[in-house]
């Protein structure tokens, strides 16, 4: 950095290079597509401890994950596995082509709707993005008519601090009560049956740039949130609430003193580089951890069967990595700890000093699989860094890591050390435009979640082809506005198509198949008994797809672009029913969901280049979309 | 959102038309500071009114005038200085990136904040407009800066901010990031009479999308 007089006062210079090497891109068309030369094969870069031996035993849920499906959805995950399964069987290969919409319902906001539609006791349960109005709907009566809608008012202001939408990714019903949080940073629960509140407490700041857009995991009386803002310098942090009242239990941050991040004699990570004292500190720069980033805004699971709570932190701050040399623990990685207490179990950093903005937030799935002979208590992760991690849930220990999308920004995960092979070439720097890095920053797959049917044994993947130039940009910290320090631009990776849908066999480390979209798939996926799989179009088509072979079998135009998660519930009257929310938006979206401007091919944090010509496909909207097979 | 085309009629008279004396009042709200009663009598419909002295009528942000009069605007004095003036665009245009405009705004395309490269503004466009909204911040996410950096380049950063949208501005684009290369700001475009959009202009923002499969 270098110092410069502007009016007198000196000034620190950091844009110095971005003003000497102007990109490339005026960006109103989509970049051309990375050659696929560019990326490594799976076969190259996947590794694994043992060869599969799927003889042993049939991959599937816990009982104690995964009970017994009532027909209900009142989780986003469904259940504690996070399979997002259905059980219902009405809806098959054969009837899905008979589909038809009966129900629709205006959000009344027109922004990325990401949340599950929640169905409990018959009513359905709907949190919108901000401003986070709540509604619920009345499945007995014809045209399920309103209950009561709740409108929390969170302070417009938070918008600002919203990094990639003002997204909310949905409520959970739990002891009568309504759970969700709001952009603004609070937590609130709303009796289910009066629509009022029965607690909201305030946990997150604005003025450092926190907002709130998880979906809260519910779990034995306790309320898990964590915050949004890895983008503008927060420091990020998981908090048990209690279920009953709302107070805080427990916060755990996820960099920092030991005392803070709750890590004592517990703490056993598999991997010799997670051991140490305050390396959430000595693995920063002087108090660079203070404003690191390392959130917690993707997804919570609870473990019934090993009394562990496992969630991914985000990406470090700023993105330019050059500002803060280190591993920088413990972002980009993933936690399992004890619910009483939060006290750390074990640890696991998917990417250690992070130069791609690869959060590690991306949802898990608790399963059961056979792997090296035997059957293990394994998660499958699927990371923004490109890979598909099944790690042993007890140990923290990466038994496969294999690339499910394009990779090139590493070669592979070494399993001896657990830590990705770096790809110099694709090593972000100041000044330097390095081109055509894979994944893109938003990932191999962002937040939205795959799903797991225990029939076919495979993972819905719902995830992106794209990927980037990036310049790192230096860049100073005021707090309340953008940590960022890049300049990004995305475009499509090998093909062209910036989507797909890959249906992941975990025990053979390979796809089963493949469907390519279009668009980025930002939206969830849900997998039914009736070997159904659901998923939405950025261009606004709702799909349903054999689950066994990926043959389309129905699609369904709804009014925007869906980015949300579709859900399968059993209606009052005994029937199954599908349900997905449309409305654009989220970082994919912001073209179209934003302010944003086609011409600048940077906005959107380098979304808008690569999602240019979203706005000739879809538009703004917000709807609720129920769909069943006719009578 | 209010368009680039303002309600602004610098140098043109007053077309308050005194139907009620209502509407009269009507003229002269939101006035700040209060700007002079030109007369205390209804005035018949298309007399023109000279203003006793020119008003300074702040920040206005609507093209809606009841009674369909139009007070006097001119240029704030403090505004004056940073027209035409290549050196607080080009400071301006440093600041936005030092001061972390840029991560909200992006190179003006926007992203977590609105585009300010489109020449549509919630809160006006002219320049002391600007400068109002990085003072006060604004409610749907906006920061306040006023006290938070000198005046001096509060107005730098409004140059800027108006540059963007300038047609030279967007010319200038080449095939790097926008407003990369901002144009002075003409003081005329914050004296544009304008209800529409002056005649043999290039100040034309209008676009038309194709579909996908669209006429080329
Ligand atoms: C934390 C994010 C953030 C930062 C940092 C930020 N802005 Fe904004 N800005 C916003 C948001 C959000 C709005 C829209 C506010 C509203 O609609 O109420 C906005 C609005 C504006 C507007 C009004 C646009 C209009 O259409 O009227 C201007 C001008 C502006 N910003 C300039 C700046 C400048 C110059 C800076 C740096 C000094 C800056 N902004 C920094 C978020 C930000």
């Amino acid at each position: 950095m270098r110092t410069l007089s502007v009016n007198g006062r000196p000034v620190t210079v950091f844009l110095l290079s971005a003003m000497l090497a102007p990109l490339p891109t005026f960006a109103q068309s989509v970049p051309a597509a990375v050659p696929q030369s560019e990326i490594f094969t799976r076969e190259q870069i996947g590794h694994a401890l043992a060869q599969p031996t799927p003889g042993v035993g049939r991959t599937a849920p816990s009982s104690a994950n995964a009970p017994q499906d009532d027909g209900q959805w009142s989780m986003p995950s469904k259940n504690y596995a996070a399979t997002r399964f259905s059980s219902l069987t009405e809806i098959s290969p054969t009837t899905a082509k008979k589909l038809q919409p009966v129900l629709t319902f205006s959000l009344a906001v027109n922004k990325g709707q990401e949340a599950a539609p929640i169905v409990v006791g018959n009513t359905m349960y709907i949190v919108t993005a901000y401003p986070n109005i709540v509604y619920a709907l009345d499945l007995t009566r014809p045209g399920a008519p309103l209950k009561w809608r709740f409108s929390p008012q969170p302070v417009p202001a938070s918008q600002g601090v919203a990094c990639c939408d003002v997204v909310n990714r949905g409520g959970t019903v739990s002891d009568g009560k309504f759970i969700f949080t709001t952009l603004d940073g609070q937590v609130i629960a709303i009796d289910v049956n009066t629509g009022r509140s029965v607690w909201r407490t305030q946990l997150g700041n604005i003025n450092k740039g926190e907002s709130i857009t998880m979906a809260p995991l519910v779990a034995k009386g306790r309320v898990y949130v964590g915050n949004s803002g890895g983008e503008l310098g927060v420091r990020g942090w998981l908090t048990a609430l209690d279920e009953k009242d709302g107070k805080v239990v427990w916060r755990a941050y996820n960099a920092g003193p030991d005392a803070d991040v709750l890590i004592s004699s517990q703490f056993k990570p598999f991997y010799s580089g997670d051991k140490g004292t305050d390396l959430g500190v000595t693995t920063w720069p002087t108090d660079a951890w203070k404003i690191g980033g390392s959130t917690a805004w993707g997804w919570v699971n609870y473990d019934a069967e090993l009394n562990s709570i496992y969630y991914g932190s985000g990406n470090p701050g700023p993105w330019n990595a050059e500002q803060r040399p280190g591993d920088n623990k413990w972002t980009a990685g993933m936690f399992s700890r004890d619910p009483a207490t939060g006290q750390a179990r074990w640890f696991y950093q998917f990417s250690p000093h992070d130069e791609h903005d690869y959060d590690g937030v991306n949802e898990q799935i608790l399963l059961d699989m056979p792997f090296a002979g035997k059957m293990q208590k394994v998660m499958v992760h699927p990371d923004r860094n490109g890979y598909l991690y099944v790690i042993n849930r007890s140990t923290g220990q990466v038994l496969s890591a294999d690339p499910y999308g394009p990779v090139n920004s590493t070669k592979g995960v070494d399993l001896a050390t657990g830590r990705p092979i770096i790809n110099p070439e694709k090593e972000t720097k100041v000044g330097v435009q390095v081109r055509n890095i894979c994944p893109t920053a938003s990932g191999a797959k962002d937040w939205n979640p795959s799903s797991f049917s225990p029939r076919t044994g495979l993972l819905y993947i719902p995830h992106e082809n794209m990927c980037m130039d990036w310049m790192n940009v230096a860049v100073s910290y005021i707090a309340g506005t953008p940590y960022v320090g890049a300049d990004v631009h995305m475009k499509p990776g090998p093909g062209g198509n910036r989507g797909v849908l890959t249906a992941w066999d975990p025990v053979r480390r390979r796809p089963a198949w493949e469907v390519k979209e279009n668009f980025p798939v930002w939206s969830g996926t849900v997998v039914t008994a009736g070997d159904v799989v659901f998923y939405g179009t950025m261009d606004g088509w709702f799909k349903a797809a054999n689950a066994r072979t990926g043959a389309a079998l129905w699609r369904f135009k709804v009014d925007s672009g869906i980015v949300g998660q579709p859900v399968s519930y059993r209606g009052p009257d005994g029937h199954q029913y599908v349900a997905v929310l449309s409305g654009v938006g989220g970082w994919a979206g912001a073209v179209v969901s934003g302010p944003v401007d086609r011409r600048d091919g940077a906005a959107a944090i380098g979304m808008v280049s690569a999602m240019s010509d979203l706005p000739k496909y879809s538009t703004a909207g917000g709807t609720l979309y129920v769909f069943s097979l006719p009578r | 959102m209010s368009s680039r085309f303002r309600a602004n009629s610098v140098g043109s008279p007053i077309k308050c038309v005194g139907l009620t004396v209502l509407l009269l009042a009507g003229c002269e709200t939101g006035v700040r500071p209060p700007a002079p009663v030109a007369q205390s009598t209804p005035v018949a419909p298309s007399t023109p009114v000279a203003p006793a002295e020119p008003v300074y009528r702040g920040v206005v942000d609507t093209a809606l005038s009841p009674g369909a009069g139009r007070t006097l605007a001119t240029i704030d004095p403090r505004a004056a200085k940073y027209y035409d003036n290549p050196e607080a665009v080009k400071v301006g245009k440093f600041l936005f990136g030092s001061m972390n405009c840029a991560g909200c705004h992006t190179n003006g395309g926007g992203g977590m904040a609105p585009s300010l490269m489109d020449n549509q503004w919630i809160y006006g466009g002219r320049l002391e407009q600007i400068h109002q909204t990085l003072v006060e911040g604004r409610p749907n996410g906006m920061p306040a800066w006023g006290g938070v950096l000198p005046d001096d380049e509060l107005w730098q950063l409004a140059a800027y901010v108006r540059s963007m949208s300038l047609p030279e501005t967007l010319a200038a684009q080449g095939s790097g990031n926008p407003s990369q290369s901002p144009a002075p700001v003409p003081r005329a475009v914050d004296e544009d009479t304008g209800w529409a959009a002056p005649a043999a202009t290039t100040n034309d923002y209008s676009e038309t999308l194709k579909g996908p499969d669209g006429p080329q």
